[in-house]
């Protein structure tokens, strides 16, 4: 099987993810688009390092997983805190950083 | 031990007592603190004379040492060292400095017994001591230059003692101000002795200098001249002088130690230790000579007209080191450093029984309201008397062999030199008609209010918290003075002080009288014997003449002045009426302030005033407005971006790599 259909697979994934993050308003949904995007990264990785033949790129692939998950867990607890304090749940209300 | 590590050990000990006392100021017992001073200072003092005796016991011509401890600077033919030298000139000022200084802590620790700033007093103190004594035993031009910028801030700090008094605090910055300027003039001295020489140690200096300078070479006049700006600057003589009578605002136990025996006789010291450096320029020293001489006699006509006890005596110590200065410039060496030992006693004692005296008088220091005191405070008054005796160069007083062997030596060098013996003998006409003014009009006559109270009830009136001198009320809840001290009668630690003093006073110049012995003349001969005028010598003839001389003016003096404030008290309003231009003259201190305001303090505000209006506005103003604009101007822009959206940053994100990509792409290809 050549390399293309894995490659054109991750870029519709990562489109996916992209699209998904700029048109969706809900922080939960944002997230998940993220992790989309890391594993559309993943996958390209993956699919490089076979067809290079040596596992650098596995490699790669397990060290985005684990900050994927580290962001994960940083972003569900935003989320947490930000539904306790029973603040809007649309990132496009939460613009107290603006300069 | 060597020479050198006594020296050491001379210098230690006041540094460790400062120290102490100023960080121990929380802990240590008031009484404690004053203790520690006077025993550092004492310490100090036997070292000194383990110093001299060690030195005593090697040959004449050996009497010379450097000892360094460690480098300050070593690089590209710069050699700078922690170094001290060790010679019988160093030697004389350590001992007069450390031996003058001993009792006068003792005097403090009983007369500033009242006062909440006790512990800083000695902790100053003993700074000033350890400062002074830097400035006397440095080897090289750094360390004295060191040395002579910390008596500078000693000076600072203890005339601005009583910090809550706008007068003191404002003397305290003009004597500052005035001292930098001199300090200008030495570091300048140095860096052009260090660009002729290549060198900033003193043996090395005066060895090279002989062979690279002729005589009265614009150079070696220029450094001549701007190490005499540094002296006179130090010494308070003319035009430099203004600085010293506001000094006075300190406390009497400063006054006494600092403005009298030891800081403002550095400029004479620093003479006498480039000598050298004068005898190459003859004029430089010549210049030195007038001045002195324009110095005593101006100060002391002031000195006749002041109401102001320690204002009076202030200008009176202008006036004695007008003679020092003039006896170490026309090359009467030892006799320069004898008037300056004896000053030393007698000025001291003389401040010590006017400190007491106006402790009695509830601080208050106008010579019109005193009268009587001759019955109130006998021990004081007897002392006031040995001091004004001394001052007046009473035959047979310490004041009458030293200031008569200067104007013996300028009599004998001859020539235009005569000149300093006439007018000095005019001067010490003035000196005895002005130091008698003060007696008699202090200690006979019918005792004053507090005099009286004195007699009667042996207490000293309570002083009102007030500035003498303004009557400005003071705060006493911040360690203010309270100004409450103690009188020497009263107190024993002040009368040994002042006792000691009044022994060396009156017996401190037979030490050295013509044709008997020569203490100071042998001892110091070694350090001037390379000096042409060294070969100068009067005899004992002519000595003993001028000695007679000066003793029948000494006496005239004293007999005017008894003319004039005991037996017709009338007469000195009439001469008032009469002359009454020249004592305006005199009163207003010949205008020096006047014409130095006018001169330098003007133009000065004038030119700050311009720069403030101009410069300062459009330029410097324009320069940071300037730079904030930007920034903020620029900070405007960078703000629009920040908008508080996710969404628009992630596009921003994903357009950014979009975009990078994109170029990668192209540019592969």
């Amino acid at each position: 099987m050549s390399i293309e259909w894995y490659i054109v697979l991750s870029s519709l994934l990562f489109a996916t993810g992209a699209i998904g993050i700029l048109i969706r308003r809900s922080p939960v949904v944002i997230l998940l688009c993220l992790e989309l995007m890391l594993n559309a990264g993943n996958l390209a990785l993956i699919a490089f390092s076979r067809m290079v033949g040596n596992q650098e790129g596995q490699v790669f692939a397990l060290i985005v997983m684990v900050v994927a998950a580290c962001e994960v867990v940083v972003g569900l607890g935003l989320i947490v805190a930000i539904f306790r304090r029973k603040l809007p749940l649309d990132v496009d209300e939460l613009t107290e950083l603006r300069g | 031990m060597s020479a050198t590590a006594w020296a050491w050990l001379v210098l230690l000990f006041p540094l460790l007592g400062s120290i102490t006392i100023g960080l121990g100021f929380r802990v240590l017992p008031e009484r404690a603190a004053g203790a520690i001073g006077t025993a550092a200072i004492a310490l100090s003092f036997a070292c000194g004379i383990a110093t001299l005796l060690t030195l005593l016991g090697e040959d004449p011509e050996a009497r010379h040492h450097a000892s360094s401890l460690w480098d300050y600077a070593s690089a590209a033919g710069l050699d700078i060292k922690l170094g001290i030298f060790v010679d019988p000139l160093s030697v004389f000022m350590v001992l007069v400095v450390t031996g003058v200084s001993t009792l006068i802590h003792l005097y403090s620790f009983g007369y500033m017994g009242s006062d909440r700033g006790y512990r800083r007093f000695f902790s100053y103190l003993n700074f000033f001591v350890f400062s002074m004594l830097l400035l006397v035993l440095a080897g090289n031009f750094v360390l004295l230059t060191v040395g002579w910028a910390f008596v500078g801030f000693a000076s600072y700090a203890l005339i601005s003692f009583w910090y809550r008094r706008t007068t003191a605090t404002g003397a305290g910055m003009k004597a500052f101000v005035i001292n930098v300027v001199g300090d200008i003039g030495l570091v300048l001295a140095a860096f052009l002795i260090f660009r002729e020489l290549g060198t900033f140690d003193y043996e090395a200096v005066f060895t090279k200098a002989p062979e690279v300078f002729a005589v009265n070479e614009w150079t070696i006049t220029a450094i001549c001249l701007l190490l005499l700006l540094g002296a006179f600057a130090k010494s308070a003589q003319l035009p430099l002088h203004t600085w010293l009578p506001d000094a006075m605002e300190g406390p009497t136990p400063v006054s006494a130690l600092i403005h009298a025996a030891t800081m403002v006789t550095a400029g004479v010291y620093l003479i006498a230790r480039t000598h050298v450096l004068f005898d190459l320029a003859p004029t430089a020293a010549d210049v030195a000579a007038f001045i002195g001489l324009a110095t005593l006699l101006v100060a002391g006509t002031i000195a006749l007209v002041m109401t102001d006890l320690k204002r009076a005596i202030a200008y009176s110590t202008m006036s004695q080191i007008g003679y020092m200065v003039v006896g170490v410039s026309i090359g009467a060496f030892s006799a320069g450093m004898f008037h300056l030992m004896t000053h030393a006693f007698f000025k001291a004692l003389l401040f010590m029984a006017a400190g007491s005296i106006i402790a009695a008088m509830a601080n208050r220091q106008d010579i019109d309201e005193m009268s009587g005191f001759g019955r109130a405070m006998r021990f004081t008054s007897a002392m006031l008397l040995i001091g004004g005796l001394a001052l007046a160069a009473f035959p047979g007083t310490s004041g009458f062999f030293s200031k008569d062997e200067i104007l013996a030596y300028a009599e004998a060098r001859g020539g235009m030199y005569v000149i300093f013996t006439v007018l000095g003998y005019v001067g010490a006409l003035l000196t005895a008609i002005y130091t008698f003014r003060l007696v008699f009009r202090i200690l006979p006559g019918v005792p004053c209010k507090e005099a009286q109270e004195l007699i009667e009830t042996g207490h000293v009136v309570h002083a009102e918290p007030e500035n003498p001198a303004t009557g400005e009320v003071e705060d006493t809840d911040v360690g203010f003075p309270g100004s409450e001290h103690h009188i020497a009668d009263q107190n024993g630690p002040m009368k040994v002080a002042m006792g000691v003093l009044g022994f060396l006073a009156l017996v401190g110049g037979l030490v050295q009288i013509p044709g008997v012995d020569d203490a100071i003349g042998a001892f110091l001969e070694p350090v001037f014997h390379d000096s042409p005028l060294a070969e100068v010598h009067p005899t004992v003839g002519a000595e003993w003449a001028g000695l007679g001389i000066g003793g029948a003016i000494s006496i005239l003096g004293i007999f005017i002045a008894y003319f004039f404030y005991v037996a017709q008290p009338a007469t000195p309003a009439i001469l008032i009426q009469r002359l009454r231009p020249i004592y305006t003259l005199f009163v207003n201190k010949w205008y020096f302030d006047e014409l130095i305001d006018f001169l330098v303090v003007r133009p000065a505000l004038a030119i700050g005033r311009f720069a403030n209006r101009t410069f300062e506005r459009f330029v410097v103003d324009g320069l940071v407005n300037g730079t904030a604009e930007t920034v903020r101007g620029a900070g405007g822009i960078v703000r629009l971006v920040q908008s508080g959206f996710v969404r628009s940053y992630a596009l921003l994100l994903i357009a950014g790599f979009a975009g990078l990509a994109l170029y990668f792409l192209l540019a592969s290809s």
